[in-house]
This record gives structure tokens, C-alpha cells and sequence, in this order.
């Protein structure tokens, strides 16, 4: 049995290692101590935990304040609430402004599935790569989440980073470091590429394996960056392997997939298939969801067929 | 019509020394407060845009907070120890300018680049292109919460430094204020101050007549300020609040009572000239009722 790994955790044991090392860091929440997990960062931290209620816009633009006035904030809330609610405010007071701020959106995608598309953010992807100068990253387990957050902490500027709840294998080596616009090749393959990140990264490992049982070679890019994007590796991708599919928990249209055909269209048209979520999901664990939109092994292994037999 | 280098004739000041007489300071904010509005109404005439309104009730405040109040200076803008004020309302950007031109942190010249392609100086001011400027602003209802995480910082950190937002009132009617007034309480920011510019005016009508704001000074005690109000064009008054030392555990708003487009005679409480811009027997007819303001002083 795999085990699996709840990304929170990594990510409130780095907070409190980057909160050792720097008088800086603090923890920006609303209310959602216990949702983030960071239960043990208040009681190694108290001072350092800025919550400010249920109040979204105010939460980013406080963190906007505290980094104006010299502090690291670690923004941390449902991401559904932080980018619908205070989308403006990460727009003007972090993106424009440049502020650094580094936003760790709790239970992102379908992670509360169960309770329904206004606590599901599936749109969000799509609504932060359109600001200009965020970073946005989904990391895909507890090592690239860490990874994601120790960059951030040095970074000077706004980034969002996804901090999933669904419980996750492990994909990345320990020594992983993670760098912006930089996608990593988990598996070599001449036949087709799968472009995934987050919790259905490893998915896309599982649907490589299946493929190779048919005899197509796929390879599998991690793209954690959805903005900026590893153009490059995308470019490289349809020279070499002729046929993309892109697996991801949000939207398509506007996140991972749409970043990844807005390269292909413009280099280096090849047949590409999107696969996420189209619209609002219904109900159900963030598994079934997941499935339900095609995502499972089997699935993926189908769409990359699909775009192999769609090769001229 | 097109602003040029010949409609800049303001003329940098010098701050009077610490520890001068009151009278002193309260002279040099009128008359640095009138030749701010000077230039103010040049730009927005040349330019052929601009918050005219909304410009001219902030001018006391903002002359009063630069002149006299601020430890702020063009040469320490980077300073970690130096107070932080936030122009929440940033539409009034050519009055902003402007009262930073007049003090040095940007040179007098540029302001005729006012509103030009490619200019610094755009209609909403931007931290990272004019020194001095805080926190990029335009969209209403962002500075609040922004200085209370200014002021927060300030209590991490062990800072004495202190600081100042100003809203419009109009501004008053976005959540997030609300939302950040409760935070200030709850943090006892003791060295913030949020001054509402209340000039009773939005854009399209009174407040009152839109989404009755009274009775503010309540409003705001009930979510835990220590309100002061005053006559935000009578600079002795502005400095003798602005200048109270803090109140232990309370976050201070000071309501400044003002009319927009004040003193023009024919713009003063006048909705239409929220974003109106005068014309060539306007614009000489304002600059002749503050010239003759000058004459009685």
C-alpha cells in the first residue's frame, strides 16, 4: 500500500521552520486555524498569527500592509473564499503593487467536494493567471509543496500557491527544488506527453504505466509553475512527442490546459486534449469528482490514445 | 488644451524647523495649502481631467499631514522607521502630486507630465513609480485595510513609527472598511489614525442621498475608534489632532469636516464638479478667489 501524505502538513512544519529562521514570517487567517492546520505554528508563534476574522478582502489587503511594513505574510484561507472574495485586492494592493505575499490557498480544486461548487475552487487557476506578475504553483505532494513555500519565503513578490487536503502519494525525490517556469520530466517518452500537477499528477504517472503496456511511449512533465509557464519544455513536448494531454483538478479552460495550448497554438500545433473540470462539478468526495471527469488512470490512458490516433 | 512645463509654478517648501511656534506652522500650511490648490487647479484645467472636488476638501489635510505631521522625508523614503500614510481615496492622485512635488519628493517639473502617455504621474498613484507613495490605490475601499497592516506591522516589530489613511467618505460605503475598523479595534492599534475626508459628496449625488452614511461618528465609535471631529480646512485643528499622541489601545479616526471644492465659490458643495474641469473663465475665476485669498491674509 502507497502511502499517502496531506499536504498541510508540509505545509505548517515549513512555515514553522521558515518562522525560526526569520522574526518576519507571520501566518495572515480568517478563522481558519484549524482548517490550515496550523494549529501548531499559533502555539509555537502566538504573536505571528495575524487572524483577522471572516473577512477576505481584508485579510489580503492587512497581508499587503504587513509586507509594506516590512513583515513576510503567509496568507492562509479556503481558496475558494481568498480569490473570488478578494480577487481585487490581489490584483491592486499584492500583483500591482508588487507587494511580497505569498497566498497558500487551503482545500483548493474539488478538495472540498462534498460540499459543493461555492466551497469548490476550480476557477481559480484561471482567475490568477490572468493577473499580471503573480506566480501561481499546484504543487503535486508534501515535498514540492515545501519546496514551493521555501522559494516563496525568498522570493520578492505576490505568488499563490495551492495547499491540497486530499490525501496524495509521494512523486517527488527529497532533493527537489522547485524554481519558477521550470517543469520536471518524470518519464521520458516519444509517443505522446502528459502535462500534469497536483493531485492528479500521480495519476498521470499511473495512465503512463497503462500506456506502456500498449506500447505507446508517453512522457510525463510536471508542471507545478502554471504561471510562468516551462514554454519550452511545452514546446519541446509537441516537437518530440507530437500529441499532448494536459490532467489537472480545475477548470481547463484558463488553467493548466489553456496555459498549455496557448503555447502549443502558437509554436507548435499538435493534437492536444484538456482534461479538468468544464463547469460546476456536483457533489461528491474529491475522488469521485476527479474520476467522474475522466481523470482516473484508464481515462487519461484514453485521451492520450485519442490524440496519438489523431497524429497526421 | 495640453499642460506644459509654463503651468508649473509651484515652488518646493521647506517644512518649519521642529519646535517652532504654532502660529508659525499654522501660517505656513495656509499659504503652502494655497499654492497647492494653485497648482492643483492648473494641472486639472491643462490636463483637461482630474478629481477637482474631492481634491480641493483633501488639500488642508494633506498640507497639514506633509507640513506638519508625517516623519517622512524625500531622502528617507525607504527609512523602515518612518511613519506610513495611505491616500485610500486615490482619485484625488493630482492633488496627491502635487502636495509631493511641493515637498520635495518628486521634482516640481514632472507635474507637467500629469496624465501624459507614459507618465509617472497617472490618475492613480503607484508605489513603485512616485517616492513617497505607499500603496497603489484607486479602487475604493483598499487603504484601510492596508494601514491596518501597516499598523500591525508597526506592533511586530516595536516600532514607534505611526500611521495615517485617509478616506473619502463616499469610500465609506465599501465593507472592507468596516471589515478593517473591526480589526483595528480588535488589535488596539493605538498608532493608527484613519481621517475621513467628509465632504458629504460622491460622485453622483450627497451620501446621504445615496447610502446615508450617519450618524458616521457613532458608527465608527461602535466598532471601537476614538473619533474626534473637526473642520478639515482649519489647519490648526488638523495639526492639534494629528499630532495627539496615542490613546492607549484605541485606533483614533479623526472625521475632518470639509465641502468639496472648497473655497472655489462656484465649485464648494457642488456635485458637479466631482471630476468637472474648468474652463477658461472658470479656471481664471478660481485662481482669482484664491489670489484674492492671499490679499486678506
Amino acid at each position: 500500500m502507497t502511502a499517502l501524505y496531506d499536504c498541510r502538513d508540509a505545509f505548517v512544519a515549513t512555515l514553522l521552520d521558515l518562522a525560526a529562521d526569520d522574526p518576519r514570517v507571520v501566518a495572515v487567517v480568517n478563522d481558519s486555524l484549524g482548517s490550515s492546520k496550523l494549529m501548531a505554528f499559533r502555539d509555537a508563534f502566538p504573536q505571528r498569527v495575524v487572524n483577522v476574522g471572516i473577512a477576505e478582502q481584508d485579510q489580503v489587503g492587512i497581508a499587503a500592509g504587513l509586507a509594506g511594513g516590512g513583515m513576510v505574510p503567509f496568507v492562509s484561507g479556503a481558496s475558494c473564499f481568498m480569490t473570488a472574495r478578494a480577487l481585487e485586492q490581489i490584483k491592486v494592493d499584492l500583483a500591482y503593487s508588487r507587494r511580497h505575499v505569498v497566498l497558500c490557498a487551503q482545500s483548493p480544486g474539488v478538495g472540498y467536494g462534498e460540499l459543493g461548487p461555492t466551497h469548490q475552487s476550480i476557477e481559480d487557476l484561471a482567475w490568477l493567471r490572468a493577473v499580471d506578475g503573480m506566480t501561481v504553483v499546484v504543487p503535486a505532494d508534501p515535498v514540492e509543496t515545501a519546496a514551493v513555500l521555501r522559494w516563496a519565503a525568498a522570493y520578492d513578490g505576490p505568488v499563490f500557491v495551492r495547499v491540497s487536503r486530499t490525501p496524495v502519494p509521494a512523486v517527488h525525490e527529497e532533493s527537489y527544488e522547485f524554481a519558477p517556469g521550470r517543469a520536471v520530466m518524470l518519464r521520458d517518452g516519444d509517443d505522446v506527453t502528459l502535462v500534469a500537477n497536483g493531485i492528479v499528477l500521480h495519476r498521470a504517472l499511473a495512465a503512463a504505466d497503462l500506456l506502456a503496456a500498449d506500447g505507446i511511449s508517453a512522457r510525463v512533465l510536471s508542471m507545478a509553475s502554471v504561471k510562468p509557464l516551462d514554454s519550452a519544455a511545452v514546446v519541446r513536448a509537441a516537437r518530440e512527442t507530437g500529441a499532448l494531454v494536459t490532467v489537472e483538478e480545475a477548470l481547463s479552460t484558463g488553467g493548466l490546459g489553456g496555459a498549455v495550448a496557448e503555447t502549443v497554438v502558437a509554436e507548435h500545433p499538435v493534437p492536444m486534449a484538456m482534461l479538468g473540470f468544464t463547469g460546476f462539478c456536483s457533489t461528491g468526495s474529491s475522488e469521485y469528482l476527479v474520476d467522474k471527469a475522466g481523470m482516473t488512470p484508464e481515462g487519461i490512458a484514453a485521451a492520450a490514445r485519442g490524440v496519438v490516433g489523431r497524429k497526421g | 488644451m495640453t499642460l506644459t512645463q509654463e503651468h508649473i509654478t509651484l515652488r518646493p517648501v521647506t517644512r518649519p524647523c521642529a519646535g517652532a511656534p504654532r502660529a508659525e506652522v499654522v501660517a505656513f500650511l495656509a499659504e503652502t495649502a494655497r499654492q497647492i490648490r494653485l497648482q492643483d487647479l492648473a494641472l486639472v484645467h491643462h490636463a483637461g481631467a482630474g478629481h477637482i472636488g474631492g481634491e480641493l476638501s483633501a488639500a488642508d489635510i494633506l498640507t497639514t499631514l506633509y507640513g506638519a505631521v508625517l516623519d517622512v522625508a524625500p531622502d528617507r523614503v525607504e527609512d523602515p522607521e518612518r511613519d506610513r500614510f495611505v491616500l485610500s481615496k486615490g482619485h484625488v492622485a493630482g492633488m496627491y502630486y502635487t502636495t509631493l512635488a511641493a515637498f520635495g519628493f518628486l521634482p516640481v517639473a514632472e507635474l507637467a507630465t500629469f496624465l501624459a502617455p507614459e507618465s509617472r504621474l497617472n490618475g492613480h498613484p503607484n508605489r513603485l513609480y512616485v517616492p513617497g507613495v505607499e500603496a497603489n490605490t484607486g479602487p475604493l475601499g483598499h487603504g484601510l485595510p492596508i494601514a491596518v497592516g501597516l499598523a500591525i506591522s508597526g506592533v511586530l516589530l516595536g516600532s514607534p513609527r505611526r500611521t495615517y489613511v485617509l478616506v473619502g467618505d463616499g469610500e465609506l460605503q465599501e465593507g472592507s472598511n468596516w471589515e478593517a475598523m473591526m480589526a483595528a479595534s480588535q488589535y488596539g492599534l493605538e498608532r493608527l489614525t484613519v481621517i475621513v475626508d467628509r465632504n458629504r459628496l460622491q460622485q453622483g449625488a450627497t451620501t446621504a442621498d445615496t447610502n446615508d452614511l450617519d450618524p458616521l461618528a457613532d458608527k465608527m465609535r461602535a466598532f471601537g475608534l476614538m473619533v474626534t471631529e473637526v473642520d478639515g480646512h482649519d489647519h490648526a485643528a488638523l495639526l492639534d489632532v494629528l499630532t495627539a499622541p496615542p490613546v492607549t489601545g484605541r485606533p483614533r479616526a479623526v472625521i475632518a469636516h470639509t465641502h468639496k471644492g472648497h473655497p472655489v465659490s462656484f465649485m464648494s458643495d457642488n456635485v458637479a464638479w466631482h471630476h468637472g474641469v474648468p474652463d477658461d473663465a472658470q479656471y481664471a475665476l478660481a485662481v482669482a478667489e484664491l489670489e484674492a485669498l492671499a490679499a486678506v491674509r
